[in-house]
């Protein structure tokens, strides 16, 4: 009986040692929550920084709540506040319509990091960082293998609305493409809408009727643009992922966002105590942006060539890309 | 004969069974995601209506759909049927913000009635635009208003990337179309404490007794009602029915522009953006606004309980996404099958209601039928 | 810039406001003859992104695009049937009812995607169907005669509806409940029966409007249709309720928006105006019928039920 009673109580002492490195253990999980417009596995913007968290998942325990398809900003405002109450360390507004709420709701939550993108502005406030992705920089070099390629001395742009990331990837493009080659005609299409596929798909055709024969796009509707480039057998660039399987036989390259790069240092400020207060952007220098070729792809000599050269060249600072120095 | 008390029993009873089986779909199809549906709905009523926290946002949800509904109310009982409040909506945001991008040091006082007397203007300019086409140039409110709600989208995307940009956008280059941090002047003040509920509440509140009243016990109210009942006879009698029309769909503009001017004013932000669409800025309030109007008989009183209703099912919605990693794809389809089974249960509750009672001739039968039209 | 290529962009223009006016024109057509008989019906969008999903999903499945378009025909057929049953036996208020099959079909077809695809997979489409000696000619040919058999089904099915409308016993019947039920109903017309079919059809025409967008498109997103069932249905009061106006209503909105579209690429609108240009096919529908003025009247049993002996 004291045998047992002993025994017991060293069980439990040994309980009582354990528990707090268990709870410590557990402790650690970095509750993470991510916040976003599109769905998370649309191929593009969202699916972008999911993948970054996932990354990170591999060597650190992260507990993630995504709340995807958001496109209410109010919404988006009322699942904000809701995870930075629950006691989520870290909130990621993943879209520039969610800053304004941000400014408002960061301020009544000091001790829960926040952080928002893709924009430069922290609003002066501790605890938001912000972060970015220098479209800009692939958009270049994309522009430059598409001009490279091009036999017909066209290529073309389709985009939704002149705004965001939408707008530095397209004249990153733009002037990439001129740089390449001065003669070339670099049109562009902003549709005016982010969402009209039907509309995207017809742009493409257009251009192409033009004597467009390399084509890219930005944003969620480009999955048209996508479509009607591959019934024409017309290359296509991509942005924000890979999108090589949304059309093999076309898909040249695809810019890729590696946000995991930026997290990562967000995620190691907040181990030492810093919340925010700081801007990121992702860059082909930092590795937040990456050019994945289609290996199935058969490029002319030279074209790959060429968009190592500028992807260096933007790398040692020797290409200044974006309106943004 | 059944006692009153028993009618109105059936008439609450029924509906709530069209709810019940609609949400009895719901649950299968929570199950079919793996999530548990009992769990699942206490989490969505907890969040709308389970604290004082939750009704604040639920009422402040509901602020949008109610006003959209109220103008519902108005503009179908003069028999005009329209889809344009996402357009009105937005063309009244965008004009009550103008105005507290010209006037930010106004004091308050004055300028939170100017900023919603110009989303009313706002809206009932882009309403009186419909109106017109339909009294002047009998083009279908149906159409223009469809119509005038693209327009008003990239008008509205047009102003937020150009004149209306926050300067600091341009210094940034980040080009992100919103306007900058309206003055706090502005601001709609709140009522509870750290809680949502503000000023747009009993605004609300407000407007849908005033729209009773309007229509009434005014004669301007009198002249819409007998334009949608019988435009001839209105016509014999010496009412104008382009300018009831006309009016009728001022006055449901006016409603939804200040909607979106509380929308604005009233959100956490307090600044105006654009992701493209109307949805993002609306919640598609512009939309549901006339299911809330017609579940609520197309009365503006009983459009307060209904709006409650719907927004707090969407604030639930959102709370079962987060808690249970739910697509919020699942409630808008359990939104939408609510809606049918209880706009078909209507049918139910007058069988109901009629069984029991003296054989009733087939005219008045017809009657009860038609009485949505009214 | 030279003759032949100017001509060839006009040819490319009108060739893309062809396709695009296609998907409206489906829908519109559905929806016409659903308010001929007297029943309106908000919830083409919805209707149409079912019949998209589920095509789209037949075709991921099955690699053949006809079942793909058949599927999205069914899912639409069947999607009548229930829209009949509520606003025809339940007699449930049209445009409410409408409104609640909207929000369904968004939210379930998205639920589906997500569900049983998740990452967009694409699909190939139709190659464009030559039609024999036709697409040969000079011009014309690539403008009318180069397309994927959809647009030849929408296209062909003008006639065939103006055909069964206005000339056949059925046609009458249904304009005749569409104006007077009661009148119809007693000269032995089954309002029931003939309201059903055309709610029926109706419907079967937005589920296929939908399966050819996503097939056309070789894909499908979170709304696809980005609210084109609503156009479709402004475009039925633009066309007066006639097949024929339907067509011209669906052409004039289709065109207007490949026009702006080859102008921007044209750099023709300034880049700044983008949004503003965006606007034209609207505005431009609505300034066409307040020119042309004087349309007919909307069909009187529009939106109201019809009780028997009333």
């Amino acid at each position: 009986m004291k045998k047992f009673s002993l025994s017991l109580s060293a069980v439990l002492l040994a309980l009582f040692l354990l528990c707090p490195t268990l709870l410590l253990a557990s402790g650690k999980a970095l509750r993470v929550a991510i916040i976003a417009p599109s769905a998370q596995n649309d191929l593009a913007f969202t699916q972008s920084i999911v993948e970054g968290i996932k990354a990170i998942q591999k060597d650190r325990e992260i507990d993630l709540a995504i709340t995807d398809g958001t496109f209410v900003v109010e919404d988006a405002a009322a699942a904000i506040r809701d995870y930075a109450k629950k006691g989520y360390d870290l909130v990621i507004a993943h879209g520039s319509q969610y800053g304004g709420s941000l400014k408002e709701i960061a301020p009544d939550f000091p001790d829960t990091a926040f952080a928002w993108g893709t924009a430069a502005d922290t609003f002066g406030l501790p605890n938001v960082s912000s972060y970015e992705a220098a479209s800009d920089e692939g958009g270049y070099v994309m522009g430059v293998m598409a001009a490279a390629m091009s036999k017909k001395g066209g290529v073309g742009v389709v985009g939704p609305i002149e705004v965001g990331d939408a707008k530095l990837y397209v004249d990153g493009f733009v002037q990439g493409a001129k740089a390449q080659n001065p003669k070339i005609r670099a049109k562009v299409n902003y549709i005016g809408s982010f969402s009209d596929v039907a509309l995207a798909a017809e742009a493409a055709r257009a251009h192409i009727a033009a004597g467009a024969d390399v084509l890219t796009g930005t944003a969620q509707m480009v999955v048209g643009a996508i479509g009607a480039a591959r019934s024409k057998r017309v290359a296509w660039f991509g942005t924000q992922a890979n999108q090589t399987e949304l059309a093999p036989e076309i898909v040249v390259a695809s810019q890729v966002y590696k946000w995991e790069v930026i997290l990562k240092k967000i995620i190691a400020d907040m181990d030492n105590g810093v919340k925010g207060g700081r801007m990121y952007d992702i860059n082909l220098a930092n590795n937040g942006i990456v050019i994945e070729f289609n290996d199935a792809y058969k490029l002319a000599p030279g074209v790959k060539e060429a968009g190592m050269k500028a992807i260096e060249g933007i790398k040692d600072g020797s290409i200044k890309t974006g309106h943004r120095q | 004969m059944k006692t009153t008390k028993t009618k109105s029993f059936i008439g609450f009873l029924i509906p709530l069974g069209a709810v019940l089986l609609a949400l009895a779909i719901g649950a299968v199809m929570l199950l079919s995601l793996g999530a548990n549906p009992i769990s699942g709905y206490a989490t969505m009523f907890g969040a709308a209506f389970g604290s004082v926290e939750g009704f604040s946002e639920t009422a402040v949800k509901s602020i949008p759909l109610l006003l959209v509904g109220v103008g519902i109310c108005i503009a179908f009982r003069a028999n005009v049927i329209n889809i344009g409040g996402e357009g009105q909506m937005v063309m009244g945001a965008l004009l009550s913000t103008s105005v507290a991008l010209i006037f930010p040091s106004v004091p308050s006082l004055l300028l939170i009635p100017m900023v919603l007397l110009a989303g009313a203007i706002g809206g009932a300019f882009w309403g009186s635009i419909a109106g017109a086409l339909k009294a002047y140039f009998n083009v279908s409110e149906i159409l223009s208003t469809i119509m005038l709600n693209i327009v008003a989208v990239q008008f509205m995307n047009f102003l937020l990337r150009g004149v209306m940009i926050d300067p600091g956008e341009l210094t940034r280059g980040t080009g992100i179309p919103q306007t900058m941090r309206l003055t706090e002047n502005a601001d709609l003040p709140i009522l509870l404490e750290g809680m949502r509920m503000h000023l747009g509440v009993p605004i609300a509140l407000f407007v849908a007794f005033g729209a009773y009243i309007l229509l009434w016990r005014t004669a301007m109210g009198f002249r819409l009602r007998s334009v949608g009942y019988n435009p001839h006879a209105s016509r014999y009698a010496g009412i104008s029915v382009p300018r009831n029309v006309t009016a009728a769909l001022a006055f449901r503009g006016a409603m939804a522009g200040i909607a979106g001017a509380i929308l604005v004013f009233g959100s956490e932000s307090h600044r105006m953006v654009t992701d493209g669409g109307s949805t993002g800025f609306t919640g598609s309030a512009g939309f549901n606004g006339i299911v809330v109007a017609l579940l609520a008989g197309l009365h503006p009183l009983w459009s307060i309980p209904s709006a409650l209703l719907f927004g707090g099912m969407l604030v639930g919605a959102n709370a079962l996404q987060r808690a249970a990693q739910v697509p919020s794809a699942l409630i808008i389809a359990l939104n939408g099958l609510i809606v049918v089974f209880v706009v078909s249960s209507e049918y139910f509750k007058q069988r109901s209601l009629q069984v029991g009672r003296v054989a009733l001739s087939d005219d008045e039968s017809t009657e009860t039928q038609g009485k949505n039209n009214e | 810039m030279s003759d032949s290529f100017a001509v060839m962009i006009v040819v490319a223009t009108i060739a893309s406001g062809i396709r695009l006016a296609t998907p409206f024109l489906l829908a519109s057509l559905g929806e016409a003859l659903g308010q001929r008989s007297g029943v309106l019906n908000l919830g083409v969008d919805g209707v149409m992104l079912l019949g998209a999903f589920s095509a789209y999903y037949t075709v991921l499945q099955t690699n053949n695009l006809y079942y793909g378009l058949l599927v999205g025909i069914v899912v639409g057929l069947a999607s009548g049937i229930f829209y009949g049953f509520i606003t025809l036996n339940l007699q449930a208020e049209q445009g409410v009812s409408g409104i609640g099959i909207y929000l369904f079909g968004l939210g379930m077809s998205d639920l589906l995607f997500q569900k049983f695809v998740g990452t967009p997979r694409p699909i190939l489409p139709f190659m464009p169907l030559d039609i024999p000696v036709l697409s040969g000619l000079p011009i014309v040919g690539e403008m009318l005669f180069q397309h994927s058999i959809i647009v030849y089904i929408a296209f062909g099915l003008v006639p065939l509806m103006s055909f069964v409308l206005y000339r056949t016993t059925y046609g009458l019947n249904i304009r005749a409940i569409g104006e007077n039920p009661e009148a119809a109903d007693s000269l032995g017309v089954s309002v029931m029966a003939t309201r059903y079919s055309a709610i029926i059809v109706g419907n079967g025409l937005a589920g296929l409007a939908g399966a050819a967008l996503a097939i056309e498109l070789g894909i499908f997103q979170q709304n696809l249709t980005n609210a084109m069932g609503f156009i479709a249905i402004a475009l039925v009061y633009f066309g007066a309720w006639s097949p024929k106006g339907v067509m011209i209503g669906s052409l004039v909105f289709g065109m207007v928006q490949s026009i702006v579209l080859q102008c921007k690429t044209f750099g023709v609108i300034p880049r700044s105006a983008s949004d503003l240009a965006a606007m034209a096919p609207a505005i431009i529908t609505i300034l066409a019928l307040v020119i042309v003025a004087k349309r007919f009247k909307q069909p009187s049993a529009l939106t109201k039920p019809y009780v028997r002996g009333g």
